[in-house]
């Protein structure tokens, strides 16, 4: 394709720093694996230790456990006191966090370059050694249930998401929210996010990505140095837990405080396993482009503009996961519109796709802007990092994040097709309204149209 | 949407507040032959460019009665331009990989662009950015639909306690000045197409932008670029700013909501950017809430009562006297106690300011994070046009840790005095037992 050759022409004379072997990668005797990208534009450097540890290896009455130890992550070990974690990275000119997803759990540090090994040895030192206190935690459990109240409980649309997620899927953990129920979080002890901390933080069930100003070497020798000597353990067993076959459509209603009615239609969808041989999930990510992958697309020209049955339509597809996937459609219907009129639009558009297929001209489009994307995704080198660590996380390898871009580029318009007939029947639909509720008593309008 | 979905697929530590702050690096500094100020930044590493076109046509110059207007024309602007309708727009960029965004705020009206830097590809979305700036049409139905499209947003933002607080918030600290006024669906109903064109005809002008470019060019490029953008525009006159904002007296204000917690918002007009004192308020603000997890009010709301989640202060220094703001969100039950320790923090701070490790620790990481703030492409844009935007020093970034430097606890507790007095503390709760 014309297009890309320009492309790799521009980038190989743009990028001269990033040789043929970046990113590099050694493991550790203790079974760390550490993988760098060096990327010399500026005198800083991203820090990231990527555990295999998600919301989703957790049980029931255990909800939001992952999310809480991140938490105490921050609240010290015999040699670094509370909060001194973030003091040091902070007297270092860096900036910290930490986050939570259904599969992973991960933590991250950018820095000015000189100040990588002391955050090596921040994050080697509490690999293994955190102190959860008692005390500590009581307290940080408030503040995990203050951020539930915030991020859910008071947010129509997480509400209603979460809800949706519970009722869309029965055995696989991907149906608990990953903050946790509330009731789990006030049942939950120390001694629950000991545990937890116990059992999974081991050099052998993580990883560190590290991008930035760095050579590769240096980092390797530094990485022996702090991370080495941490022990590796076996890991206990991790139970696949299969999600039965959906028989039939589901549909929930929520009703919380807000002005505008919401719908979620969410169909369960392949996901990426073999970079090789699937298909199915590349075709379905040119599909989400093709529907919703800029302003011209088709469901913001057809609904949002031309037949204003939206305010707002979207399509949401991740196929990437350690779990079962599902595509979302999602929107909210325009004033005088119910949500009943936005999902026979949404599912017009789907048959439109069925039957008609879609134009070169919109795959094109859609290609165009991955390939695009590929050079702005360079502009960031935290962006760069998260990606690495984020294809790992689902047992994907780095290496062949190229490649996948090669097969979507490979998908054709009959690809786009043939998924948006298999994937969009009723029998594996989840559809999900958030039905607005006055917040002092004033009528609103209906959500659904009355049936006679 | 998006924001639901990374919303609920992972959760962050903590959420932090921008500070707003900026800071060195070589940028380039001309007039068009029509004197539109452009700033340049070479960058040859990566095969793109960013574009940044600033207007002085934020929501401040909303006339009386019109508010939402500058937002509303931002809105619409590259809905339809020259002889592209919004479809042709859309598709047109898409082919080429290219971005167009940018929004307004209190302030400015800003339009982006990002592209790949090949010259084919360059010039078609140039030339898309040229037309939009332009000759943005405002079609009578596109006006009509976004009309409508914000009306519905507003009405939804006025059922969030967030939201209800953030605008109660600003009306308290501004009740005479524009940056208090908010849109309604009332005002946005009451626009016209004529009201657009009318802002647009006297905002966007050459003598009312600054333009920032930062990317893969060579400054006769950059020349080019800017002259061909600022040609386009009628020569115009610089906006003219309204009277200052006065301080409001202490104050109160408590709403009601359903909500499990409560949104508590404290604060005052404070500084305008340039303002000397901006660097002793930020280095003092570092140790009262602007240091994420090392600040004071972090530790004594968050880690040692477990009240919030989010807790922060900070100064977002404005065209005039923008805002000094503390936010956190609690169970409503003890909205009451949280208010209670924030206000004691804030005493404190004022009457005593930062200890000298505070002052240290604030200064290595206000110096040391320094290369943080400049390591992308987007990064200096965002700082290049800032500084353009406010006609900040030209050498502002390679000043900047000599500036943070300088300061003394001393400075601060001053600064503070002059700028944060109880006697002008505005408080607003929203969902509050």
């Amino acid at each position: 394709m014309r297009l890309k050759y320009l492309l790799s022409v521009l980038l190989a004379a743009g990028l001269s720093t990033a040789a043929l072997a970046n990113p590099y990668e050694t493991t550790l005797k203790n079974g760390l694996r550490v993988i760098v990208k060096e990327d010399r534009r500026a005198p800083t450097a991203v820090h990231m230790v990527w555990y295999r540890i998600g919301s989703t290896d957790e049980v029931d009455g255990s909800s939001g456990v992952a999310h809480v130890l991140e938490h105490m992550m921050f609240k010290g070990t015999p040699s670094v006191g509370p909060g001194e974690f973030n003091k040091r990275v902070a007297a270092a000119g860096g900036r910290d966090n930490a986050f939570t997803s259904r599969d992973y759990t991960a933590y991250f540090q950018q820095v000015p370059k000189e100040s990588l090994p002391d955050m090596m040895a921040l994050e080697a030192d509490r690999m293994r050694h955190l102190t959860v206190d008692a005390k500590e935690f009581a307290q940080e459990i408030k503040v995990v249930m203050e951020e539930r109240r915030m991020r859910t409980d008071d947010n129509p649309q997480a509400k209603l998401f979460e809800q949706m997620n519970a009722v869309a899927l029965q055995a696989h953990p991907y149906r608990r929210p990953i903050i946790g129920w509330m009731s789990d979080l006030e049942a939950m002890t120390a001694a629950d996010a000991k545990a937890w901390y116990d059992t999974w933080y081991v050099p052998n069930n993580a990883y560190v990505v590290i991008t930035g100003d760095v050579d590769h070497r240096a980092v390797f020798a530094l990485a022996e140095k702090h991370y080495g000597a941490l022990e590796g353990r076996p890991l206990p067993p991790r139970r696949q837990q299969v999600e039965p076959a959906q028989q039939g459509m589901r549909r929930i209603v929520v009703k919380a405080p807000a002005e505008l009615p919401v719908l979620i239609m969410g169909y369960k969808a392949p996901i990426l396993r073999d970079i090789e041989r699937d298909s199915e999930p590349y075709a379905l990510e040119m599909l989400a482009a093709v529907l919703d992958g800029h302003d011209a697309a088709r469901f913001n020209k057809k609904l949002v503009r031309e037949e204003r049955v939206a305010l707002s339509a979207g399509i949401d597809y991740d196929n990437t996961a350690r779990g079962p996937g599902m595509i979302y459609l999602h929107g909210t219907p325009s004033e005088g519109k119910t949500v009943d009129d936005l999902e026979k639009a949404l599912r017009a558009e789907i048959a439109r796709v069925q039957s008609e297929g879609i134009s070169d001209a919109e795959l094109k489009r859609a290609k165009a802007q991955l390939l695009a994307a590929q050079v702005y995704k360079l502009d960031s080198m935290f962006g760069q990092a998260m990606e690495i660590g984020q294809i790992e996380a689902v047992g994907l390898p780095y290496q062949k994040l190229d490649r996948m871009l090669d097969k979507l580029q490979q998908v054709s318009a009959a690809d786009v097709q043939a998924v948006a007939r298999k994937y969009f029947g009723d029998d594996t639909l989840t559809v999900g309204v958030l039905d607005p509720q006055p917040l002092d008593g004033k009528p609103r309008r209906p959500v659904t149209a009355t049936r006679h | 949407m998006k924001r639901l979905l990374t919303a609920a697929f992972a959760l962050f530590l903590s959420q932090f507040i921008a500070h707003g702050a900026l800071a060195g690096v070589k940028i380039e500094h001309w007039q068009t032959a029509g004197g539109t100020r452009v700033y340049f930044v070479e960058s040859r590493v990566l095969p793109m460019l960013d574009v940044q076109v600033d207007f002085a046509a934020g929501s401040m110059f909303d006339p009386e009665g019109k508010s939402g207007l500058a937002a509303l024309t931002r809105g619409i602007l590259d809905l339809g331009a020259g002889g592209r309708d919004e479809t042709a727009i859309a598709e047109q960029l898409a082919d080429i990989g290219a971005n167009l965004g940018g929004s307004a705020d209190t302030d400015r009206a800003s339009i982006t662009l990002r592209t790949l830097s090949a010259p084919d590809k360059r010039q078609a979305a140039l030339d898309i950015l040229a037309s939009v700036v332009h000759r943005p049409q405002f079609a009578a139905p596109v006006f009509a639909r976004e009309q409508a499209r914000t009306i519905a947003g507003l009405k939804e933002a006025m059922t969030r306690p967030d939201s209800i607080a953030g605008k109660a918030f600003w009306a308290a600290l501004y009740p005479s000045h524009p940056y208090g006024r908010q849109a309604t669906p009332e005002s946005i109903a009451a626009l016209t197409r004529d009201d657009l064109v009318a802002f647009h005809a006297r905002h966007y002008t050459a003598a009312n932008a600054s333009i920032t470019l930062v990317g893969d060019i060579a400054r006769s490029d950059a020349e080019r670029i800017a002259e061909a953008i600022a040609g386009g525009l009628p020569a115009g006159q610089a906006s003219t700013l309204p009277a200052p904002p006065e301080k409001p007296k202490w104050n109160l204000t408590q709403l009601a909501h359903p909500a499990s917690q409560a949104h508590i918002y404290l604060g005052l007009p404070a500084v305008e950017r340039g303002n000397p004192d901006y660097f002793p308020l930020l280095i003092g603000n570092y140790t009262l809430g602007g240091g994420g997890f090392v600040s004071r009010l972090m530790k004594e709301v968050r880690d040692k009562r477990g009240y919030a989640y989010s807790v922060y202060s900070y100064f977002a220094p404005l065209r005039q006297a923008g805002p000094f703001q503390i936010g956190l969100q609690t169970k409503r039950s003890q909205a009451g106690e949280a208010i209670k320790v924030v206000r004691e923090v804030l005493a404190d701070f004022l009457k005593n300011g930062p200890d000298d490790d505070e002052l240290a620790a604030a200064k290595a990481n206000l110096t040391g994070s320094f290369p943080l703030r400049l390591d992308s492409n987007k990064k200096l844009l965002d700082n290049a046009a800032a500084i353009g935007f406010y006609g900040l020093p030209l050498d502002y970034l390679d000043q900047y840790q000599a500036q943070v430097q300088a300061v003394t606890a001393r400075d601060i507790r001053q600064a503070f005095a002059r700028h944060v007095r109880q006697e002008n503390l505005v408080t607003v709760t929203v969902a509050a037992d």
